[in-house]
Parts: C-alpha cells; structure tokens; sequence
C-alpha cells in the first residue's frame, strides 16, 4: 500500500472504468481477484500478523461450531447451533451460521467465523452475479465447485490456524432431489449422501443422524432428527450451544425445497426445540434407536 | 497531410453521428405505476434483452447497439455488486449507479473515436410512487432525473406527447400496460395493430416484492396482461391488477413474432443500421421467487 498521496491508493486499479467495461467471465471473485483483491475474504497476507503465533490468534478469534443437514422427501434441511467460542469463552450466544446461498442453495459455516461469514457473502453475491449476467442460474454442481474455488483460496490462511469450510445443501431443479456438499480447506468437494455434519460437535451428531435418520422422511421429521443431532452435539461437545430456553435462542433451520430456500422463524424453531428439550427431561440421551435381538 | 479539425467540430460530429443512429431506434418506455415500474419495449426477440436486474431494486434499461448496451450493463451489474460487498446492499442507490454511468459515457464520448451509440435508463422502485427514481442516461453522459415515466429511443418525443396526456401516477399495472402500448404503437410507421406478446419484452420493478424487485413478464403471465390491458377487452378494468400477483412468469411458449415494420432488420453484414439489433441481454433473475 503507497499511503495516501493522490493516485498512491491504487484507485486506479481498483474503481477504474476500464476494469468495468473488460470482457471478462461472470464470476464476481476473478472480478474482485482482478480490481480489488484485498476485498477477498483472504484472511491475512502478513505474516507478522498472525504467522508465528497461528494458534494463539486461533483461540483468541470467534468460532463456529455446528452444523448438521439432511436430505429429505422433498428437499434438503440444514440447521446450525446458535453458538460462537473463541478458546474457552463463550463469544457469542446468538450467532447465525447458515446462511442463504440463493434461491436454491444454503450453506452453513464452522471454523474462524470471520473468515466464514465473509465466504458466505462473497459466495452468495458470487452466484447473484453469475446469474444477472448470464441470465440463468447456476446449476448445483456450479455453485459447489465455485465455493469449492473459493474455500480453497482461503489455504494460505487456513495453514496458518485460521480454518472456516462451508456446508453447501441445495435443491437440484434437474433431478428434483436435495443433495449435499462438504469441503475440506484444500478445496477438496465431496458430495454427501442422505446427511452431513461438519463441525467440532459433528462427531456427535453424527452418530446421532446414523440411529434417527431413515431415507424418504418429510421435512417435518428431518428437522426434528437434526434438532435431536444438534442436542446431541451440545451434551457432549462444550463448544457448540445447546437450545437456549431461557433466552429463547433456538438452532437456525433453513429448507430448500422446489418453492426455494426458507428459513424458520425463531418461534418455529423453538416448537421444535421445546419438543426436544420435553422430551429429554424424560429420556436424557435421547429417543433409543430400535434393535433386532441377536437370537 | 494532417488537417486540424477543432474540438467543436469533433464533437458535433460525434454527437451528430449519435444522434442520426439513436433516432433510427424504436423507443420504449419506463413508467412508475402502483404496482411498481415498469418497462415495455418493442423486441422480438427472446434472448437479447433491453431490461434487466441492476440490484435488489434497481433496473437496468437500453436502448441502441446491443454490444455496447450489454457491455455497459455488464459493467453497471459489476459496479453495484462491488459497491454492495464493499459496503453494504443498501449502500446501492439508483442515483449512484447513474452518476457513474454520466461518468463512463462522459469520458467514453470524449476520448473514443465513436460515440457510444446507446441511451439508458436507472431505475429504483420505492415504497411509494412518490419514491420512486428513474434516470436517463445518453450517449454524451448527460444525466437526466426523471419523473413519472421516461421514453428512450427515437421517437422519444412522439411517445412522450401520449403519456403525458394521459399518465397518472395512481395506474394499475394493466393501466400502465395499455398506455404504454398505446403510446408505442403509433411510433414510425402509425401501425397500431394489436401486439402480442411475442413483439414486446416487458418487466417490471415489482414495489411489494421483498429484497430482488426485478421480474420478467413473459409467456402466459405477459399474454394475461395483454389481454386485460387491450382497449376493447371486455372487463379490462375489473381485473384490475390481476396480473400483479400472478404466477411465476414462464419463458417461451410463443413463436418468435416478426418484429414490426418499422424496425427493419438488422443488415447481413451484422451492423444495425436501426433498431431492431438493440436487445438487451439475456438476464434471469426475474423468474426467481424472491429473496
């Protein structure tokens, strides 16, 4: 960076008509890559900012913790605990970790939250833009392989402590069916089947998903199972919240569906959540999965 | 041997030259009713678009040289983004998007040899009509803020003395829709046969629409305006606004209509001698169901 003196500020580079008006592809990140790329969301460039000391800024910066989907009859289901940490505090209690993608897209984030929401946004404005200059969408596998691109500039960071990888479901308009993306830092995509969870109390969840979920459930009962999963992540992992009942702060839960992307709203989700939460006061560890005997 | 040829003269000539090719341009129309803005022009054809979505509430509207619209168009959709990631989406406003355009036309006009050959319109819907902002842009840079409704193109003024006779800013979108065809029919050639949806692109800014205002009317939703908007339709007014809440519009269905006489055809060798090249750029967005 040249300082301030006129012209010094790379305005040219940056607002400059020419840049606007270049042939070029329809992707707003090379665009930004092109004009203005410390608007990326590339964490940090300087090494003297975080370099040596990668694990003591990695506890210091909010975390996101939790994020389970599922695939249901009609769609897709994603939802996501309300809790950021950084190291052993709690940072946020309310904080919202799935996001719109567009239309027909969710994606939800763990790891450096702000490394993650600004992905997010970058991702959402970067599908929003394909789509008003080409004048069509994305199809899915577009919009994975893009916030794969994305994530995977994101490594230099990352190697340095500052990890965020996005959970994409979406609703493919093709096949009609709801399908799952996770991604690790390198970029790497992989397509999930029937349910996915990302996350430090993924683990939990997961194994909760295996015992509750069954193929061709209705959206009704996947929210439910992926409430229980989310409960289950919070018994046993300490930085991902639970349903807050007394503050009333309930997971986020987004559907996508052929009508396009919705979110619950808090009063939904908390039917849901009571539900949960009722039935626990019962059963602690939660609804037993049926077993066959083995004679 | 060089010639010295004043800056008066370039530039008249340059404007000259502008001008002459605007004026050979069939004309449309943006108009604010109360179901939002809308935009109507004659294009009969289905994939280069004249309207398109700039930002959530803003419309991108040209008329001209397609390659020279939809570059400016691209640049306009690359500005309002950038503006919006830099800030925030509410920090996108109409005015600022046709400041810039009056900026990059102005400096276009002066340091190219050619004049951009276009004429644009912005335009942001508001909570109300009286909110609402339209502004027109030409070759030159020039920006104009208007009021209640704009035409572009070249039979600007002959459209204008219809709708100004007989806008009202209180119109129904079927009202709106049935002055607007009636003001373009009379253009060039006084052929005022009743259009079909083939012939026209139509969008509109929708004001109750939450987040993306911007849809497309197209296909069985545009044909159910038409019918409702045409002068001797039975029950047009009792339908009122029928087509405000429609379905989500459908593209295609209908055979591409000849365009009307009056815009001839672009010429083989690919240079629109008027205004039939003028389209606009294929553009979605219309037919997404909100945010």
């Amino acid at each position: 960076m040249g300082g301030f003196e006129p012209g010094g500020f790379e305005p040219q580079a940056r607002w400059q008509a020419s840049a606007f008006l270049a042939p070029g592809s329809s992707s707003f990140a090379d665009f930004l890559a092109m004009t203005a790329p410390e608007l990326l969301p590339r964490a940090t460039h300087h090494s003297g900012a975080m370099g040596a000391s990668g694990h003591a800024a990695n506890t210091e910066v909010a975390h996101g913790t939790t994020i389970v989907a599922a695939v249901c009859a009609d769609g897709v289901v994603m939802a996501g605990d309300r809790r950021a940490t950084a190291g052993n505090m709690i940072s946020q209690r309310d904080i919202e970790k799935v996001f719109r993608g567009d239309e027909f897209s969710c994606v939800g984030i763990a790891g450096v939250a702000g490394i993650g929401v600004d992905l997010v946004r970058l991702f959402g404005v970067e599908l929003e833009h394909y789509e008003k200059i080409e004048g069509r969408s994305l199809s899915l596998e577009g919009k994975a392989n893009r916030l794969a691109g994305l994530v995977k500039s994101n490594l230099g960071a990352a190697m340095q402590g500052l990890v965020a990888v996005p959970l994409l479901a979406g609703y493919d308009e093709e096949t009609g069916q709801g399908r799952i993306f996770s991604f690790d830092v390198a970029g790497g995509k992989y397509e999930e089947q029937r349910f996915a969870t990302i996350g430090s109390g993924s683990v939990f969840a997961r194994g909760a998903l295996k015992k509750l979920y069954r193929d061709g459930m209705g959206k009704e009962d996947v929210v439910l199972v992926l409430m229980q999963a989310l409960y289950d992540a919070a018994d046993d992992d300490s930085a991902t919240g639970g349903p807050d009942m007394s503050r009333r702060i309930y997971p986020v839960v987004a559907t996508v569906t052929a009508d396009g992307y919705e979110r619950l709203s808090d009063e939904q989700s908390g039917r849901y959540a009571e539900a949960v939460v009722t039935e626990r006061m019962r059963q602690p560890d939660g609804p037993p999965a049926p077993m066959q005997s083995a004679s | 041997m060089p010639f010295y040829v004043s800056p008066e003269q370039v530039m008249k000539d340059k404007a000259d030259y502008a001008r002459k090719r605007i004026s050979q341009i069939r004309s449309g129309v943006v108009m604010t009713c109360e179901a939002g803005i809308l935009f109507v022009a004659p294009n009969p054809s289905r994939a280069l678009r004249k309207f398109s979505e700039m930002y959530d509430r803003i419309a991108f509207a040209a008329v001209g040289r397609y390659n020279e619209f939809e570059t400016l168009r691209k640049a306009g959709v690359r500005y309002a983004d950038m503006t919006g990631f830099t800030y925030d989406r509410r920090d996108v406003t109409a005015r600022g998007l046709a400041d810039w355009y009056g900026q990059l036309l102005g400096s276009l006009f002066t340091d190219s040899p050619k004049p951009y050959e276009v004429e644009i319109v912005v335009a942001e819907v508001g909570k109300t009509t009286a909110d609402d902002e339209i502004y027109r842009i030409t070759f030159e840079g020039s920006v104009a803020d208007e009021h209640d409704f704009v035409v572009v193109g070249g039979q600007a003024d002959k459209v204008a003395a219809v709708l100004k006779e007989r806008y009202s800013a209180s119109m129904s979108l079927i009202e709106a829709m049935r002055l607007a065809i009636a003001s373009l029919a009379g253009q060039g050639d006084g052929n005022s046969e009743p259009v079909t949806s083939g012939q026209l692109e139509v969008a509109l800014l929708e004001r109750s629409r939450p987040h993306r205002a911007f849809r497309r009317l197209t296909g069985a939703r545009l044909d159910a305006l038409l019918a409702g908007a045409r002068p001797t339709g039975p029950a047009a007014a009792a339908n009122g606004a029928a087509g405000a809440s429609g379905p989500a519009a459908e593209e295609g269905g209908e055979g591409p209509a000849a365009g009307g006489s009056a815009d001839g055809d672009s010429a083989p060798d690919g240079t629109p001698p008027n205004g039939s090249a003028d389209g606009g750029s294929p553009q979605g967005g219309g037919d997404e169901s909100g945010a």
